[in-house]
């Protein structure tokens, strides 16, 4: 049933990046700021129209980050009256989508701004020491484990033992995922890649290679959704959120509990295909997130899409890849398009695009519905938008 | 970047825990309500939630659960150590814990191989419980 008070997003922007660096000379909250204007605007709107606020990031920290919807308002120059900081890693921003659609519906806010920034290659921040060695991680940083690598090492290690899963299955995703890419004027990595290339790339943290794992770079792009009601009246051809759900196990991935299935995007994804009245065969694109090859694997299976230890046959063949049965990460993903520490912002900016059909020679013909999943941590949060045309 | 290598912030919860482990001893946390071990340790029992607890010393035995061979180093501190096994121990009591494999062969170390504690001094203060396989 369609209610005037239905969350859609009406609003994207991302920040143009080459060799993944940010274009524009600008700070990380300069980047923030330059995303949100640029999305509320596309959608016939203004910074003061604004009166909900999300975001999530991992600059300022310790200092002004640590209150980061707060510092966010003020360099905005706004005063919002809904808020939601939540931090659950790079799913935070399909969290943030749930929230938000909430709040709209609640009557609680008339438009909400999900923002995200990171200038960590620019910056060369990105944290190669690990964890501090404090509360639950005093158990796992004097080991020297390589994070966040290894956890999703020794997860892929679990599933090959359990399911027989190969390193070749794996490479298959970073193949398909770099044929998007080479349709993506935006993506940072273009360049061929076959099975081989990946198998006799740099070996990481035994069993995933250098190109089983996403690209360092910057980033920052943002999200304005509003009511169906308001939409009317705006620039933009609305996207409706039409089912969610989310949910988190551990940080510790010593505290996974089973390393060979995801079960925060079991948890999520059913919670959200139930609320969209969605099933497997309705979802036309996926976007699914991309830390790592094996992370894709994990999520498919928990999603449902094949059976649990099917995934390696399920991607092998370059299904996922254009002109496949199954698109998927059509950007390109983290994997070679972008992947600026906190990536869901730029899967629900995909699925966006494709809904709306702009997205040229990689656009996903008749794509109506798409699944959006989000993973943050060690394998730690997922969660789960479905997005439909309306 | 600091070359040391990371030593645990010892807290109330983990203090018996690391001063077991200076001594030569593997205690974790046992639920005087369900009967289950936990690791690592906490104020309450994460699978009925009581807070009858106590730290009991357990066989030091058990599997390796899964594995990765670091070929890089986890940051400059650990550059010397490449290439090296950080494991997930389940034991013979049933909790999972990280820690490092010992061997000279890190290609030998394969999930469900049967291990054993063995204690390494770090510091004056600080003793860490590795594996070996048997």
């Amino acid at each position: 049933m369609k209610n005037g008070r239905d969350p859609v997003i009406v609003g994207l922007a991302d920040a143009p990046i080459e060799d993944g660096k940010f274009v524009t000379k600008a700070s990380v909250l300069g980047h923030a700021a330059l995303v949100a204007k640029a999305a509320v605007e596309e959608a016939g709107l203004t910074l003061d129209d604004v009166d909900g606020l999300l975001t999530a990031g991992m600059w300022g920290v310790p200092g002004p980050g640590q209150l980061a919807t707060v510092t966010l308002g003020e360099y905005l120059g706004i005063m919002p009256t809904y808020v939601d900081g939540t931090n659950i890693g790079g799913s935070a921003f399909e969290a943030h989508v749930a929230h938000a659609a909430m709040a709209l519906r609640e009557g609680y806010c008339e438009v909400a701004l999900i923002v995200y920034s990171s200038d960590q290659k620019s910056l060369r921040s990105r944290n190669l020491g690990g964890r501090p060695s404090v509360l639950s991680m005093q158990h796992e940083t004097p080991y020297g484990m390589p994070t966040p690598v290894g956890g999703y090492a020794m997860a892929a290690q679990r599933h090959m033992h359990e399911y027989g899963t190969t390193s070749e299955n794996l490479a298959e995703i970073a193949v398909a995922t770099r044929k998007w890419a080479q349709l993506n004027p935006a993506a940072t990595r273009r360049d061929p890649l076959s099975v081989d290339d990946v198998l006799s790339s740099t070996m990481i943290s035994e069993p995933l290679h250098l190109l089983d794992c996403c690209l360092v770079t910057d980033g920052a792009g943002a999200i304005v959704m509003t009511t169906a009601e308001r939409a009317k009246d705006l620039k933009t051809k609305p996207v409706g959120v039409k089912g969610y759900g989310e949910a988190h196990t551990h940080w510790a991935i010593g505290e996974m509990p089973d390393l060979a299935r995801l079960l925060p995007a079991q948890k999520a994804g059913e919670t959200a295909m139930k609320m969209a009245g969605v099933s497997h065969s309705d979802i036309d694109v996926v976007e699914v997130y991309d830390s790592f090859t094996i992370t894709v694997l994990l999520t498919l299976e928990a999603l449902g899409f094949c059976k649990i230890g099917e995934g390696g046959d399920f991607v092998s063949g370059q299904r996922t890849a254009p002109g496949g049965a199954f698109p998927m990460n059509t950007n390109g993903g983290g994997l070679s398009a972008l992947h600026p520490g906190m990536y869901g912002m730029f899967l629900l900016i995909e699925a966006t695009r494709q809904l709306r059909g702009v997205c040229g020679d990689r656009q996903v013909a008749g794509a109506e519905t798409a699944l959006v999943h989000g993973t943050g941590g060690t394998l730690s949060s997922g969660a789960t938008v479905i997005l439909q045309k309306d | 970047m600091s070359t040391e290598k990371p030593l645990p912030v010892i807290d109330h919860d983990s203090a018996p825990y690391w001063q077991a482990a200076h001594e030569g001893r593997l205690d974790i946390p046992l639920c005087g309500d369900c009967g289950k071990h936990h690791f690592y340790p906490r104020a309450i029992c994460p699978h009925c939630h009581s807070d009858n607890l106590k730290f009991d010393t357990v066989s030091g035995r058990g599997e390796v659960h899964t594995f990765t061979i670091a070929r890089r180093p986890a940051g400059p501190a650990f550059a010397d150590d490449v290439p090296y096994v950080v494991a997930l121990i389940e034991l013979e009591e049933g909790p999972r814990m990280m820690s490092r494999i010992q061997t000279d062969d890190p290609e030998k170390v394969h999930i469900g191989a049967k291990v054993e504690v063995t204690f390494v001094k770090a510091t004056d203060e600080i003793t860490f419980p590795y594996f070996r396989m048997t």
